[in-house]
């Protein structure tokens, strides 16, 4: 995997993150409305960073579109990436 | 149901060929305090709990548990793929590698392979999230002690993070633990 998609999945991987966190905090504070503005902001950002991703490097998940021949098992698998 | 996505929660990072390291990180895989247990045991306890909110908190962590899984047996994966066997020899390893080879498989430090008597399920929301809140400490506490035995930075890294997560697990479980002890009280009236 290049340095450049690198970054990109690894942006990925720290907005996922936030949405996570945040996620849990409003399970039990579903009135917190600033919090509730994050997370929208943050699902914003990650719908974009995501189909930014997989039109140029392959899905990231099977549900994707993908293109001809069947990309979804050809990048590399998360435990076989250099961090 | 689940959908995967090809990412790690936590970017992963080892310096080191290290099987006895991996021999002892395969406590937090399979281990009774792991994160296999974590995620089997809050998935398991949603269907009896009263409050949707609880449903939530039990869903969204126990989906984050094995995101955890995931990450751990990549740590053991990156610390023994390229360690020649007569490496192993003589190591903590030897006895997992004569079985599984170089696979994870999910047992303790010691060997014990993983079994659903680690977890508890009861139709009781109090006994269930106490129980929770207990293993999100007891896993706090396995994280510390492996953070002192390891000597891999980009491990020891790793291992941060995921101590970091018990102890937000275990604030988010207390939280839940009120709503819930909030709402088996106010059904009182008659």
């Amino acid at each position: 995997m290049d340095s450049n998609q690198l970054d990109m999945l690894k942006e990925i991987m720290e907005i996922c993150f936030c949405l996570t966190d945040i996620n849990l905090y409003l399970d039990t504070h579903p009135n917190d409305e600033r919090a509730v503005a994050l997370h929208n902001t943050f699902s914003k950002k990650y719908k974009e960073l995501t189909n930014m991703y997989s039109m140029k490097y392959g899905p990231l998940t099977n549900y994707d579109l993908s293109k001809y021949p069947w990309e979804y098992t050809k990048s590399p698998w998360p435990w076989e990436i250099e961090y | 149901m689940w959908i995967y996505e090809k990412k790690l929660q936590y970017p992963v990072r080892v310096d080191t060929c290290n099987p006895t390291l991996a021999a002892m990180i395969l406590e937090q895989f399979g281990g009774p305090d792991g994160e296999l247990s974590a995620g089997i045991r809050y998935l398991t306890q949603r269907w009896a709990m009263p409050t949707d909110q609880a449903k939530g908190i039990l869903t969204d962590i126990g989906t984050e548990e094995f995101a955890h899984w995931e990450i751990i047996g990549t740590i053991v994966w990156k610390l023994i793929k390229d360690v020649p066997i007569k490496d192993i020899e003589g190591t903590p390893l030897e006895a997992h590698y004569v079985n599984h080879g170089k696979s994870p498989f999910p047992h303790d430090a010691a060997g014990y392979a993983w079994t659903a008597t680690f977890i508890q399920s009861k139709d009781d929301p109090i006994a269930n999230l106490h129980e929770d809140m207990a293993a999100e400490q007891k896993a706090r506490a396995t994280y510390e002690y492996l953070i002192n035995i390891c000597d891999d930075p980009g491990v020891k890294d790793a291992l941060r993070f995921l101590r970091e997560r018990e102890i937000v697990h275990f604030q988010r479980f207390g939280e839940t633990l009120d709503i819930v002890q909030e709402c088996l009280n106010s059904k009182k009236y008659y």
